[in-house]
């Protein structure tokens, strides 16, 4: 589903990944983990052209990353943020509705009914014609991943989710990423969430300054890291 | 003051020159500015320094001298007795433009980039977001600069007088000089511009209200 062949990037002079190749197949679910600044974002910008290789190739379900196909394969992959990034000017069931209607031409009254079925999976059925404001960080993320999930990707991208929210509000998004992934979706996700890694994760890809240190299985990862990057990383977020 | 009740229509005329001057100038202002302001934000490095030196050049010189400049250069050089109404527009349009352009730069620039981004994610194009996601947003901060700028429009478009156009201030001057009543006549200009510009910061401020709506 997703190839990423000797991806590197640079910011100027600052290497920040060098030299990435992973696979990850449908219905995976990859925790990507790491060290603040390790380019676990950058990995993650760089699958769907929020930003540009330096040199290497992503491939999205057999289609090269490149400027002519940069459409196509965004609408493959959905993303969530870290700051929810929701639309502050339009109500939630328009941030959901807004991509489908102008995008693809759904008619509006077909995105709506998909919508709300979308809010009732993310339990926010009763917030459809509220304002972004108006939510708690929690339910901000759920409706940002609604969101996401109107374009039908088969791949979602998530940049630490939970990271900005208030520990109580954590496991309302974390149960809604649960879901979604017993429900086969394929997802990449940026994450300090250990026990969510541990639990739902099919695969872990340990990065540290920019480069894949371990690749393993989240049973080995957690009981048996192999490297001494890992180890000293675990023991500090353990 | 009752010695100048029969020029008042005259000096009232040039409130039709004034406004014609302003709204002309101002137009023309924000079209050159939009299509700056996307010069500068946009990924064409050309047109971005082009944005940029044009910016710095008709905001660090005088618009007097600019005023000026156009009204007796052009002439000289291309052979057009350019009329003043027209040179003044040129005049103030380019150097609105260049203010503007700023405005509306910095409103774009203060919404933050994850709305790009996120726009971007769900495959929505450049354009489309910047109509339906960014502009709606960033309307809130250029808005109200938007309306000093014409403010200021208005009330420096006084400076063409200085080549001649009958606008409110020449007017003004010219009854001074022919009845020597200089407090009257220039009196009932202050007065027309104070109430002018009292009358486009009434309606600034009914639509800023309209627009806050959505916080
Ligand atoms: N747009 C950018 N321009 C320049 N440098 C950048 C840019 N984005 C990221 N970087 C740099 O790349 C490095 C990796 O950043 P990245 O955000 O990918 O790390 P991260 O692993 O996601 O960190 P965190 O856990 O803090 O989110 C950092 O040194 C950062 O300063
Ligand atoms: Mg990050």
């Amino acid at each position: 589903m997703i190839n990423v062949n000797n991806l590197t990037k640079q910011f100027g002079d600052n290497q920040v990944l060098t030299d990435i190749t992973t696979e990850v197949k449908k219905g995976d679910v990859v925790a990507v983990i790491g060290p603040s600044g390790s380019g676990k974002s950058t990995f993650l910008r760089c699958i769907n052209g929020l930003e540009e290789a330096t040199k290497g190739e992503i491939i999205v379900d057999d289609i090269t990353l490149t400027e002519k196909t940069l459409a196509q394969v965004r609408e493959k992959t959905g993303m969530v943020f870290q700051h929810f990034h929701l639309f502050p000017h339009l109500k939630v069931i328009d941030n959901i509705t807004f991509a489908p209607i102008e995008t693809k031409g759904v008619k509006k009254a077909d995105a709506e009914k998909h919508a709300k079925k979308l809010l009732e999976t993310v339990g926010l059925s009763d917030k459809a014609n509220t304002y972004p404001n108006q939510l708690s960080g929690g339910q901000k993320q759920r409706v940002a991943i609604a969101r996401s999930l109107a374009m039908e990707p088969e791949i979602m991208l998530f940049d630490e989710p939970t990271s900005a929210l208030d520990p109580e509000m954590v496991k309302e998004v974390l149960d809604v990423m649960k879901q979604l992934a017993q429900s086969g979706m394929t997802m990449v996700v940026v994450t300090h969430e250990m026990g969510f890694a541990r639990e739902v994760a099919d695969r872990i890809l340990f990065l540290d300054e920019g480069a894949v240190v371990e690749e393993t299985t989240p049973h080995a990862f957690f009981h048996h890291p192999e490297t001494e990057r890992a180890q000293s990383f675990l023991e500090k977020v353990l | 003051m009752i010695d100048l009740i029969p020029s008042i229509p005259f000096i009232l005329k040039g409130i039709l020159v004034t406004l014609q001057f302003v709204v002309a100038s101002g137009i023309a202002g924000f079209i050159i500015g939009v299509l700056l302001a996307f010069a500068k934000i946009g990924k064409f490095p050309l047109l971005k320094r082009f944005a940029d030196a044009y910016t710095a050049f008709f905001r660090g010189t005088p618009l007097i001298l600019q005023l000026v400049y156009v009204y007796f250069v052009v002439p000289e050089v291309t052979g057009w007795e350019i009329p003043k109404l027209a040179a003044g527009i040129i005049a103030f349009s380019l150097n609105s433009g260049a203010y503007v352009s700023e405005i509306i730069r910095a409103g774009i620039q203060s919404v933050d980039k994850g709305q790009f981004e996120a726009a971007q994610a769900l495959n929505v194009s450049y354009w489309k977001s910047m109509r339906k996601i960014i502009l709606p947003q960033a309307i809130k901060h250029i808005l109200p600069a938007l309306m000093n700028e014409y403010i200021m429009l208005l009330k420096e478009s006084a400076v063409i007088s200085v080549i001649g156009a009958h606008d409110i201030m020449r007017r003004s001057q010219i009854v001074a000089a022919d009845t020597f009543n200089y407090f009257g006549a220039l009196t009932i200009a202050l007065i027309i511009y104070f109430i002018m510009v009292r009358i486009l910061e009434t309606f600034g401020a009914k639509l800023e209200k309209r627009l806050r709506y959505s916080d």
